[in-house]
């Protein structure tokens, strides 16, 4: 995952001493921000003259002349600033990721608990050929880490292979494909899901009916995903996305390579965003480089841009700043690297470019936002999954996860604010996820239940 | 009732959400140490020796409470840190959250975890068949639980504040008088089933430790008079 913080955010009233000073940031933007690029630093700039300039223009025009003198002593104390105006709205931006993760986990812990056809075992993926009935147990371990191996190798050819053909701008190629991958998943997932739920309460349904809404579903769900739309309905589209995604991992993934996969997927993530040379790293400096939002598919973002109504010359940067995720069936190699791939990328960017008009200053409102990759909704929710799936201590051992997770998420977008680059986002909640996992499930779990039968309290 | 407290009180401000899921965390850190010991002492002993059992239970619970109330000074001291942070950071030199806001919502992460642990599994039975406490156990098996638990959450509200309004002003026998109370809570419970003696000095603790919080926290009887009146 990688994270990006812009810090102009001017979440207050349009004009008072602090978004003065942030207009008057621009110039010492570049130096201040070496550790960036400086494409997105030109990006940042850009954006903030471009943000404050409509309405306080001569306010920045007057700041300009006076921050040009003082740059370098100007810089540390603008340095701070942004510290912490990004640290200020790390609280709310946290809780913005909160609430979508927790409803996602919500989901997928309540199908979970009601429906018995995802814990049902009729197969598994050909992503995983090694079958786990085998008797020993040092086979099966051996099993499950050869499916994990191959697993991971399927989506870093699929990521590498999305990179290329971003880098050599095949736009109109990964667009298909992800319109078809998203049709696949909203449409063919969404009908077994429902017709599961219905089998298990026993409601019946024609087929004219059932039709009408997958279609509707899937029709508004295509539209809301891909083009413009409501911000909270693309939202809960996303939402609903990753978690059947996820319901369909817990399914078919084999129990010990489930958790060898999260294992190895948060370490892959954490090499992947932060070598150097790792592909989604490339990914996003090439986005940068090139001006354009990351993918028009595999984005959660918790603010967008209202473009709606406005008048909007550029909108490459614009529309597609929410992102969805798919990963369809038979595609399922094509797209599910690369939608994991960059799935996994948390980032916070700046609003579209120009706002010609004052009056929409209060949308500005929304469009600091910080952005998840859905991947990461779709494996917290795997995990969260597996442990109300499998655990014994039921509830305890899946609230004890839910924490863990959360806490991990914190502490990631503390680092974001921390570093303002872009960061992996699975590492550290799966590894709290599982460690909480485990030990809950074999320790906690006697404790509580030799406590609760003598009904002693601690 | 927590989940009450929570909704008016905490839901609206981010970083109180924060902190309680911080809290809530800590508590849980703090039963996985406590339930790794037990399990250690139960594994090396004799699992058919049946008071030598209900003894290490006993043990386990009371390092257990223990070991809560030191991951709740933990927390003090990792809040103390965050709050200078905030304070460093704010623009007009407050901090954005009193600490004794924050001691409120740690105490409610702590009680949240701890009455979710204590109930969760046994609400997830109600949902089926009747068959709890088949084998001869009180009838008033969940009516006790669920006030045992209620009076759990807010007893650790409770115990937040003052404890950490102990360690602000460095009243050290404040602190030792939450150790003191929580130990003797958990003790009560061991009478159960025997329900008077557990649940009725539980509350009688929880409502001198309500009084004594609210005193803390700076209301007194007038202002207690004109809430209750709705004067303005």
């Amino acid at each position: 995952m990688i994270t990006f913080m812009n810090n102009s955010d001017s979440e207050e009233e349009p004009c008072n001493e602090r978004t003065s000073l942030m207009s008057a940031e621009s110039p010492p933007v570049p130096s201040y921000q070496d550790g960036l690029q400086a494409s997105q630093a030109g990006e940042v700039q850009a954006h903030r003259k471009r943000r404050t300039g409509s309405s306080r223009s001569p306010n920045n025009i007057a700041d300009g002349d006076v921050s040009d003198s003082g740059v370098p002593v100007r810089e540390s104390a603008l340095e701070n600033e942004e510290e912490e105006l990004t640290l200020k709205y790390g609280a709310k931006h946290v809780i913005m990721l909160f609430v979508p993760v927790t409803l996602c986990m919500i989901v997928v812990v309540a199908t979970i608990k009601s429906v018995r056809f995802y814990t049902e075992k009729n197969g598994q993926l050909i992503y995983t050929p090694f079958s786990e009935d085998t008797p020993s147990v040092g086979q099966r371990l051996l099993n499950s880490v050869l499916n994990t191996i191959i697993m991971i190798s399927v989506i870093v050819v699929m990521t590498v292979f999305l990179v290329l053909l971003y880098k050599y701008r095949c736009y109109k190629f990964i667009h298909g494909w992800l319109i078809l991958s998203s049709l696949m998943l909203l449409f063919l997932f969404t009908y077994i899901y429902l017709g599961e739920v219905l089998k298990t309460y026993n409601v019946a349904m024609d087929y004219p009916t059932l039709f009408l809404i997958i279609w509707n579903f899937g029709a508004v769900g295509m539209i809301c995903i891909h083009w413009k739309g409501p911000l909270q309905l693309q939202q809960a589209y996303l939402i609903m996305i990753s978690a059947l995604m996820a319901l369909v991992f817990i399914k078919y993934l084999p129990e010990w390579s489930a958790w060898v996969i999260l294992g190895a997927i948060s370490i892959y993530d954490l090499m992947a965003v932060l070598c150097p040379k790792g592909p989604l790293r490339m990914l996003v400096e090439t986005a940068q480089e090139r001006n354009e939002p990351i993918f028009p598919a595999l984005i959660y973002s918790s603010a967008m841009m209202w473009t709606v109504g406005m008048a909007k010359p550029d909108t490459a940067a614009g529309g597609p700043s929410q992102q969805t995720w798919d990963a369809a069936e038979d595609g399922r190699e094509n797209h599910r690297s690369p939608s994991h791939a960059d799935s996994q990328m948390l980032e916070t960017r700046s609003p579209a470019p120009t706002r010609p008009i004052t009056s929409f200053e209060e949308l500005e409102e929304e469009e600091r936002g910080v952005k998840l990759g859905l991947g990461d909704f779709i494996f917290y929710s795997v995990l969260v999954g597996k442990a109300a799936a499998t655990a014994s201590g039921d509830w305890n051992t899946t609230l004890a996860c839910f924490v863990a997770i959360l806490i991990g998420l914190c502490l990631t977008l503390l680092l974001l604010a921390v570093f303002k680059k872009a960061l992996p986002a699975l590492p550290i909640s799966i590894t709290f996820g599982l460690v909480f996992y485990f030990s809950t499930d074999n320790l906690v779990r006697p404790f509580m239940d030799t406590l609760a039968s003598h009904q002693l309290y601690i | 009732p927590a989940l009450g407290l929570f909704l008016f009180t905490i839901a609206r401000d981010p970083l109180r959400i924060i902190i309680l899921i911080a809290g809530a965390f800590f508590w849980l850190v703090s039963l996985l140490l406590s339930s790794l010991i037990w399990f250690i002492a139960v594994k090396a002993s004799n699992p058919l020796d049946e008071p030598l059992q209900k003894g290490l239970l006993i043990f386990g619970v009371m390092f257990s409470v223990l070991l809560q109330e030191a991951f709740r000074f933990l927390y003090y001291k990792l809040l103390r840190k965050a709050i200078e942070g905030l304070v460093a950071l704010s623009e007009d030199g407050c901090s954005p959250i009193s600490i004794q806001q924050m001691a409120y919502v740690a105490g409610v992460g702590f009680g949240f975890m701890s009455g979710a642990f204590s109930m969760i599994n046994l609400l997830a039975d109600t949902l089926g068949p009747g068959t709890v406490g088949i084998h001869g156990d009180s009838q008033l098996y969940f009516l006790t639980s669920a006030f045992m638990t209620m009076v759990l959450i807010f007893l650790h509200t409770f115990w937040g504040i003052l404890f950490f309004h102990g360690c602000e002003h460095q009243h050290w026998w404040e602190i030792t008088a939450v150790i003191v109370m929580h130990l003797a809570v958990s003790g009560l419970t061991f009478c159960n089933p025997l329900y008077m003696g557990s649940l009725v000095p539980s509350y009688l603790l929880m409502a001198t430790a309500a009084t004594w919080a609210y005193l803390l926290s700076g209301g007194s009887a007038q202002n207690l008079q004109r809430f209750l009146l709705c004067k303005s």
